[in-house]
């Protein structure tokens, strides 16, 4: 067969450059609509009473940083606001730091919150699914102490965690394994707590068998959008919002190309059945 | 002998976890607690091995000088320097051997540990990820053409999610009268996500899940011997 003409991919290369870069740095504000699963997420946390705990767990690194940061940031402010307390975990060893620069960067906002109290840092374990049903067993085995070396036992934020009975719902910023479907499988399907989730925008289709009548998964933010449109939703546009400019301009010049690919394509085998070269 | 005990180990432990799923009360729920925390304790020391295993790896490629061997020289040393630090001057509140370094880290304004973490080992690792995006977009506008009824499928598809994922796509379609609402596109890209592709994705998941059962009792039975290696 023969080989279509194309256009040559630095083309395209520059033009993505430019379409990232330049919605980045000027922002549109293209006007944003939210999707159900984000709802879900949304209402689970807002619906959470006063005083409740959450287990969110950082199960990422910074490779899946930008898809993933501002939904976390904007998940841990809205818990913050409603005054609910949160407990944060990792099962990937750089989702402590991913939590820690999230506490940084809130921190300010939120000058009388306490470590300890309002929330904790327990840290990373590994293992995993296993980790995860070991805290559904016994908590204090798994997480003795926190990551900075206290007790588990000094902090009146753990008081009564013994296993999953007393978390008002775990969360987890996924980009991989172990993440979303480990939790949902052990903390949802085996302890019945409500579990809902973040993940980039490419593991999502894997995600969304999860969301059922079961509620195994209670909605889902899946990539930079649904950061987005949680940032709408708790009126905080942030980084994501600014990215969503970016991501659509990006996504705009891949139909535009995929469009202009398709045309060469049509035209050569045109060309070829009228005898051309 | 030395084949029959792991063999054995496997058996009775994979029985326990087995039986302990149904019946988790004494003897069995009390064993799988013990065995979960021997797994966690196991799963911190592959972590060291798997460190212990990178120094060694890329030890013989820079001894054998083996192509590009430059690029495992940098990996070591950019181990060495992260390790050193962290056990230096530790990570975040904890202390390491020589506490806090306060002189340093108010120069630097982090712990150098951290310092490294946020202002190179995070840039590069995102980078690395949002290197995707020019390649995807190669891609698509190369492996996107109509050529067959199942290509245009999966082109008319793919085009009309990433539209639907677009604030572009809200754009174009809100225009549409209610009655029309579901011609909207992100109705159409939650659409496509929701039914075929979880469609697919329920059916791909429950073959795994079949497969993982399947090889499971493979190991468990014994049948299944790779992981010890050798032969």
């Amino acid at each position: 067969m023969r080989k279509t003409k194309q256009i040559d991919r630095r083309w395209l290369f520059l033009l993505i450059f430019f379409g990232v870069a330049l919605p980045l740095i000027f922002t549109i504000g293209l006007p944003l609509e939210t999707t159900k699963n984000v709802h879900m997420v949304y209402d689970l946390i807002d619906g959470m009473p006063k005083g409740s705990r959450a287990l969110l767990s950082f199960d990422y690194d910074p490779a899946s940083m930008p898809e993933l940061h501002p939904m976390a940031k904007a998940v841990v402010k809205h818990c913050f606001d409603k005054e609910i307390n949160i407990i944060f975990t990792a099962m990937w060893p750089m989702g402590v730091q991913m939590a820690d620069d999230i506490i940084e960067q809130l921190k300010d906002d939120y000058p009388d919150l306490k470590y300890g109290e309002d929330y904790v840092n327990l840290g990373f374990k590994a293992g995993g699914m296993i980790t995860i049903q070991s805290m559904g067993k016994n908590f204090r085995e798994v997480f003795p102490k926190d990551m900075n070396g206290s007790s588990i036992d000094e902090l009146p934020i753990m008081e009564g965690i013994n296993n999953f009975s007393n978390i008002g719902f775990v969360f987890s910023l996924s980009a991989g394994a172990p993440g979303i479907k480990e939790w949902v499988q052990i903390a949802h399907d085996a302890y019945g707590r409500p579990t809902s989730g973040g993940c980039t925008g490419v593991s999502a289709p894997a995600m969304l068998p999860y969301i059922n009548e079961q509620k195994q998964l209670t909605g889902l933010l899946a990539g930079l959008k649904a950061a987005a449109e949680y940032e709408t939703l708790i009126k905080t546009p942030g980084s994501a919002t600014k990215g969503m400019d970016a991501q659509s301009i990006a996504h705009l010049i891949i139909i535009i190309f995929i469009a202009i690919g398709n045309i060469n394509y049509w035209r050569d085998r045109k060309a070829l059945k009228k005898g051309g070269k | 002998m030395k084949r029959k005990i792991p063999l054995l180990i496997t058996f009775t432990v994979g029985i326990i976890l087995i039986i302990s799923e149904f019946i988790p009360h004494k003897p069995f729920g009390q064993l799988s607690g013990e065995l979960e925390i021997w797994f966690l304790i196991i799963s911190g020391f592959a972590i060291l091995l798997g460190q212990l295993s990178l120094f060694k790896v890329n030890i013989l490629k820079i001894q054998y000088k083996q192509r590009d061997w430059q690029f495992y020289v940098i990996t070591l040393i950019s181990f060495v320097v992260m390790v050193t630090l962290g056990f230096l001057w530790g990570t975040g509140k904890s202390a390491g051997m020589l506490g806090h370094g306060e002189i340093i880290t108010s120069t630097l304004g982090h712990k150098p540990f951290d310092y490294l973490f946020h202002n190179v080992y995070q840039h590069l690792q995102a980078t690395m990820f949002s290197l995707l995006a020019f390649f995807i977009a190669s891609a698509a506008y190369r492996a996107f053409i109509g050529r067959t009824v199942e290509s245009n499928l999966l082109l008319t598809s793919a085009v009309l999610v990433m539209l639907g994922n677009t604030t572009f796509g809200s754009l174009l379609t809100g225009w549409l009268p209610e009655s029309l609402n579901f011609l909207h596109l992100p109705k159409v890209s939650e659409f496509i996500m929701t039914f075929p592709t979880t469609a697919g994705q329920r059916a791909i998941m429950i073959g795994a899940g079949l497969g993982i059962i399947g090889s499971s009792l493979r190991i468990i039975l014994g049948i299944e011997r790779s992981y010890l290696g050798g032969e």
